[in-house]
């Protein structure tokens, strides 16, 4: 009955660990700034004519996520990828493109078929000021996924898998009884995760989750998330624009710019090896601990309006490498040495090493 | 002398629940151009004290006690009206979010000229030329048209620039800096540090830079306070707190950054959360998180929960731990020993 197991004929049901775990095939996401269809219509020139502006998030993005690894999407505010976040969970609906978790399309199903594999795929919000509710227990805040997913479960099934869960993020039993508004950051962040361990997810996405705490609670939260990762063999979709938690807590980046992904690449390669020009303005953008002077490649301009894109490459009004050719034709992602893909003209043509 | 001294500086918040420390026993000085980090968590002071040296904390708050002097004059108990005569002219603030700290209803040049009007008797013409070179300054492109606009038309970075003109309009003595490039981008908020950097440096501007960041603190500034509950805890010249932190908050917060692990590795995280102001530990405020309040030997260390620690100095360093004042007194007794 389960929808999981209605593989396509010539697919086998039983989780096949050589594919990917999900697979994201030419992704688009635009928002409409103009309204309904009367607020479209303009009058120009003698005549009515009907003008939509789109604001385009994502445009054309390709990704795979391998089990068991935490693939990092980076980039600045606007890149869309929190847009990729949320449309990978359900929360948004793709403009165009596929989405495809462990083989089966995701993205086309209706909510009811879509429920076994919400309990698959958990996420984690940023703002755990906000992704908690303040009218429920934190008690209540973890019964409510195991309800929800477990409706046959006996009461206390529930509870023993409550407290399990408050044990395995290390929240203490009586926790169970106050509010969210009583705890800190640091400490709500805990009780989020927790909602998403709650019902055995294989797959979390996690958008900024320690963006919005400080130093010392940030390493808790990200042991924590390691912690899980590895006592419940979880893969991560973690997106943030710190490079370096990316550093550390990656398997593989994938580099965004103006809703389009430019580089992929596993972690060490990406650090040590940089090839798309926007991937090297933005590592050496980091704040060393080390040298005492900025040593930054300087970006001419600013990142361009997602409203009206610009041709070819995205990134070539502000690339010092730019020609004819990315200002014309969009370059796709190539794969270069040490198992990094690039997305760049004059990488491929060997202009720049 | 410095140009600006703090001393002892003490601000509570009165509430109906009793005063709250928000800020104890801050002492330090910057001298004329020189950059001086703050840092600490949220909740640590360090706004407040930046806020407190102009005066410039809303009630319920209060400074309790201690001085601030600036080029010889005492700001604390100064008037409003004498006070503004140093606030954005001799001092000027640059804050966290450009859209709140600039008028939405009045174009960049109005706000400029405003600002130049208020400290200068100046005609209009010649306060739109000043603010017109104050923007070239901080490399805004076409400097000009963005007189005539409003912030909304401008990006986050745009507006940082322009807040930083702003600030530069009537060439202060010291910029005092909170989180200036938290709410931006990576690569503009290096951009904008070493904007700020280089105007410092140029103009012989002293900056007091708050931040969270260490990465920052590390590459613009020459000496450093870490903040703690209120308290400086650590001070000294940012390469040797960087290298060499000597307080266990300062070690662990730099051991906590993913920098300092080997990749895929747990991190060095702190145990615990900064404890809320009107609830302190006694002694201290930092032992119930600390992982040396036992000495070598195993014997408990009865100061670090009974006594608040005194400065001492270590090296180019001030630092205010038991551990460290123990092992000082440790290396001197030695020392005095053999030269007897």
């Amino acid at each position: 009955m389960t929808a999981t197991m209605t593989a396509p004929a010539g697919e086998t049901a039983a989780p096949d660990t050589t594919r990917p775990l999900l697979e994201i095939r030419g992704l688009e996401k635009r928002f409409s700034l103009s309204g309904d269809f009367l607020e479209q219509l303009k009058f120009k020139g003698g005549k009515l004519i009907r003008e939509q502006k789109r604001v385009h998030a994502i445009n054309g993005v390709d990704l795979e996520i391998q089990r068991g690894e935490a693939l990092c999407v980076v980039g600045e505010s606007g890149c869309g990828k929190s847009t990729v976040a949320r449309t990978v969970m359900g929360l948004l609906h793709p403009s165009a493109g596929e989405i495809r978790y462990d083989g089966q399309r995701i993205d086309d199903l209706s909510t009811q078929a879509l429920m076994p594999y919400r309990r698959r795929m958990q996420m984690i919000f940023q703002n755990p000021y906000a992704s908690l509710n303040p009218r429920m227990t934190i008690q209540q805040t973890l019964e409510e996924p195991i309800r929800l997913h477990h409706p046959d479960w006996p009461r206390q099934k529930v509870a023993d898998k409550v407290a399990e869960v408050m044990a395995s993020v290390g929240i203490a039993q009586d926790w169970g009884k106050r509010y969210g508004h009583e705890f800190s950051g640091g400490q709500r962040q805990r009780i989020a995760i927790a909602r998403a361990l709650a019902v055995d997810p294989e797959f979390i996405v996690a958008d900024e989750p320690i963006s919005a705490l400080d130093v010392s609670i940030q390493a808790q939260v990200l042991n924590l998330l390691m912690d899980a990762q590895q006592q419940h063999n979880l893969t991560y979709l973690f997106i943030t624009h710190d490079l370096a938690v990316v550093e550390h807590f990656g398997t593989r980046v994938a580099v965004m710019y103006l809703g389009r992904v430019c580089e992929v690449a596993p972690t060490a390669t990406l650090f040590a090896t940089p090839r798309h020009p926007y991937t090297r303005a933005l590592i050496s953008a980091i704040p060393r601990l080390e040298d005492d002077r900025p040593q930054h490649i300087r970006l001419e301009g600013e990142v361009p309006t997602p409203v009206d894109l610009p041709s070819g490459c995205v990134f070539h009004a502000r690339c010092p490498h730019a020609d004819a050719r990315c200002r014309e034709e969009v370059p796709a992602l190539i794969a270069s040495d040490g198992g990094a893909q690039v997305a760049c003209h004059a990488v491929e043509e060997g202009r720049l090493d | 002398m410095s140009l600006l001294e703090v001393n002892n500086l003490d601000v509570r918040f009165a509430l109906r629940r009793g005063d709250v420390k928000a800020l104890r026993d801050v002492c330090f000085t910057l001298d004329r151009g020189e950059r001086l980090g703050i840092v600490g968590e949220s909740g640590a002071g360090k706004s407040v004290a930046a806020f407190s040296l102009l005066n410039l904390i809303a009630k319920p708050g209060y400074i309790a006690g201690g001085s601030v002097r600036f080029d010889g004059q005492e700001l604390t108990g100064m008037s409003d009206r004498a006070l503004r005569r140093i606030r954005g002219h001799r001092i000027s603030m640059i804050f966290q979010d450009p859209m709140m700290t600039l008028n939405p209803v009045l174009t960049i040049g109005e706000q400029m000229i405003e600002c130049l009007k208020a400290h200068r008797r100046i005609a209009s013409r010649e306060a739109r030329a000043i603010a017109l070179r104050k923007l070239q300054q901080v490399q805004i492109p076409s400097p000009e048209a963005r007189l005539d606009q409003y912030p909304h038309e401008l990006s986050g970075g745009m507006r940082q620039r322009v807040i930083i003109a702003i600030a530069l309009l009537l060439d202060p003595d010291i910029i005092i800096a909170d989180e200036p490039t938290t709410a931006l981008d990576v690569t503009i908020q290096a951009e904008i540090m070493a904007l700020l950097l280089e105007l410092c440096e140029k103009h012989n501007v002293g900056l007091i830079l708050i931040t969270h960041d260490l990465g920052v603190v590390s590459q613009v500034t020459q000496r450093m306070l870490v903040m703690y509950a209120g308290r400086v805890i650590e001070q000294g010249p940012t390469r040797e707190i960087i290298n060499a932190p000597q307080h266990p908050y300062t070690q662990g917060l730099m051991n906590a950054l993913p920098q300092m692990a080997t990749p895929g590795e747990r991190l060095n995280q702190i145990p615990g959360s900064m404890p809320s102001l009107d609830n302190l530990p006694s002694g201290c405020a930092f032992h119930p998180r600390c992982s040396f309040t036992q000495r070598a030997d195993g014997s408990e260390r009865s100061a670090c929960h009974s006594q608040v620690p005194e400065f001492v100095t270590s090296g180019n360093c001030r630092v205010a731990c038991h551990m460290v004042t123990e092992m000082l007194e440790r290396e001197r007794i030695p020392a005095e020993e053999t030269t007897r």
